[in-house]
């Protein structure tokens, strides 16, 4: 049994197996499968300052080994979450992280003052990235002014661990993180989705109510794998990785890539018992190369 | 904690019933929980790289002393025709149990279940769950032609049997809200239950909602997850947008925002 204990800023993990926002809910969802505190840390489906209903149906294209969505951040707001979520969950022994989106920055303010509050969050994920809503999301996450002013202005108000979550669809997504390294942040997280398209040929129609959406799943994994590589390299803040990862190898080479960490993602909705088996895959695998500790893998490449 | 399972089942039989339709019966590694009409399973396709996501289909039969679920797989797509094509001793994962059943009728009242296409299973699993003596329940399925229909002859124990086809060759010619229980005395029902294309239920909600009755239905909205988490199953409502796999998938016609 190797050590699976791994920190991301001042964020203690009893490993560093994750859910990805969007993709889990308010943690109560996979609950009914397991007991969540088996995980390293949940970051909750994304939230607003107020309700959103998200986009027109359909939301979603099955594409080869993965899908588009068209979410659209539907959530009922922070302080629906405050009052009628977060009692029910804040007992979860592991942590969880509110993934925090806005159309301005002083949304992302807000919003960000009201987690502030509360105890049971030690974390932020800052996102920057989402692909599927008109106004602020990845606007901001697809340039350095954007992202750098997001990322200062929230980092003023938060004194809990704040990751920010990067955007897939730049040039060169290395700046960005150095950029955003440079505004306080703790660490970052990526990839989100790529934005993609998926046609309906016979129908002469695109098959997502809003034409483009987010791609995810192993497609996306080589790309994703990349980038984390490169921004492990460009930066000193801890890197959580996620994109595409199905099972304990693909995390594994995450990790090996520079990752601290990992989050599961779409895989879940194929089977929500994924991120389990990748814990265990991941002891299996330390304990056959004879590491200790899931520290000694992290960015250790051979290259 | 605990009350969805993902497991893997062993398919016992694989029963062709007609061109498009397949029964399925699996075995579970465990007890099955109770699993009522409407409420439904997430089977994985396997051995197919085109086919990521996972196939939801309605509870078909549940055999408790043998442990056996079924479901009938109509081909819509790929991914239910590769699921057509598993053999008895394939294994095959399942998530359940998923979504809210029906509303099961009152005792002594009188009700009207309308099947079509992939909405055939849970309307005859209804029939015999009704707990309704065979006099107080309506059978109604519809399909394009005689060879779209599928024998169920023997749940004429659990309700009268009545059918309609595009093509008149079975039953009533014309759709179902043509055929003369509809059309003659809909008022007499307490309860109709409809399930299957989305033209056909809204038609079914459209007489209802005219002859005052209690409507329930059930939707077949594209899905993800199937328990919640991703929001692509969406449907609008009074209430706002509901998740179809948890919130649903059988609404009451006054929760839909149909324009009907
Ligand atoms: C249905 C769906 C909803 C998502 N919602 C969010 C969200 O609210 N906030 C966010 O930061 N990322 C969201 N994501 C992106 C995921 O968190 C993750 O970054 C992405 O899917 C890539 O990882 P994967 O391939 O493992 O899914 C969503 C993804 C999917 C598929
Ligand atoms: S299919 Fe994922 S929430 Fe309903």
């Amino acid at each position: 049994m190797a050590d699976l204990r791994i920190d991301i800023h001042d964020l203690q993990l009893k490993n560093p197996v994750m859910l990805a926002s969007g993709t889990c809910g308010y943690a109560e969802e996979i609950n009914e499968f397991f007991d969540v505190s088996e995980l390293g840390g949940i970051f909750l489906k994304g939230l607003t300052l107020h309700n959103r209903d998200g986009n027109l149906y359909p939301r979603m294209a099955e594409t080869p080994s993965g899908m588009l969505n068209a979410v659209g951040l539907q959530n009922k707001g922070i302080d629906y979450f405050i009052n009628n979520i977060y009692p029910r969950i804040k007992h979860y022994n592991t942590p969880l992280i509110i993934n925090v989106n806005g159309s301005t920055v002083e949304d992302y303010i807000e919003l960000t003052e009201k987690v502030n509050e509360l105890d049971k969050i030690p974390a932020i994920e800052l996102n920057i990235s989402c692909p599927n809503v008109k106004e602020g999301g990845m606007a901001f996450g697809i340039t350095c002014p954007g992202a750098e002013a997001v990322t200062r202005e929230v980092r003023r108000v938060y004194d809990k661990t704040l990751i920010v979550k990067l955007s897939p669809n730049v040039t060169d997504v290395s700046e960005i993180a150095k950029a955003v390294e440079g505004q306080g942040a703790d660490s970052v997280s990526l990839v989100n989705t790529f934005v993609g398209m998926a046609i309906d040929a016979e129908k002469r129609k695109p098959l997502l109510s809003t034409i483009t959406g987010g791609l995810s799943g192993p497609a996306i994994k080589p790309i994703a794998l990349r980038m984390v590589w490169q921004v492990a390299k460009a930066v000193k803040i801890p890197v959580v990785a996620m994109g595409g990862i199905m099972n304990a190898t693909d995390a594994v080479e995450f990790i090996l890539a520079g990752a601290t960490a990992v989050q599961v993602g779409t895989a879940l909705f194929k089977n929500p018992l994924i991120p389990l088996q990748i814990i265990e895959g991941l002891n299996g695998y330390l304990d056959r190369h004879r590491m200790d500790s899931v520290k000694e893998l992290v960015g250790s490449l051979q290259v | 904690m605990g009350n969805k399972t993902v497991s893997d089942f062993i398919v016992t039989e694989n029963i062709k019933l007609n061109d498009t339709n397949y029964l399925l019966r699996l075995k579970a590694p465990d007890p099955l929980p109770i699993i009522r009409p409407g409420q439904f399973v997430n089977i994985e396709v396997k051995n197919t790289s085109e086919i990521f996501l996972r196939r939801p289909f309605s509870v078909f039969e549940m055999d408790y002393d043998k442990n056996i679920l079924s479901v009938i797989i109509k081909i819509l797509g790929r991914g239910s025709k590769k699921l057509t094509e598993v053999i008895a001793g394939d294994t095959i994962s399942l998530i359940y149990p998923l979504g809210r059943h029906f509303t099961y009728p009152g005792k002594g009242e009188r009700i009207l279940a309308v099947g079509g296409g992939s909405g055939l299973a849970p309307m005859l699993f209804l029939a015999k769950e009704s707990g309704l003596p065979a006099e107080n329940v309506d059978l109604l399925i519809g399909a394009r032609s005689a060879s779209d229909h599928i024998d169920v002859n023997a749940y004429s124990q659990y309700g009268s049997l009545n059918f309609t086809s595009e093509d008149g060759t079975l039953g009533t010619k014309g759709f179902v809200t043509h055929h003369p229980l509809f059309t003659d005395n809909l008022k007499n029902y307490d309860k109709v239950y409809a399930c299957g294309p989305e033209g056909m239920m809204k038609a079914v909600a459209r007489e209802a909602r005219k002859a005052g009755v209690n409507c329930e239905v059930s939707l077949e909205n594209l899905m993800a997850c199937g328990f919640g988490v991703c929001l692509c199953c969406i449907e609008p409502t009074v209430k706002g947008n509901l998740c179809v796999c948890t919130e649903g998938p059988v609404f009451n016609i006054n929760e839909l925002k149909w324009q009907i």
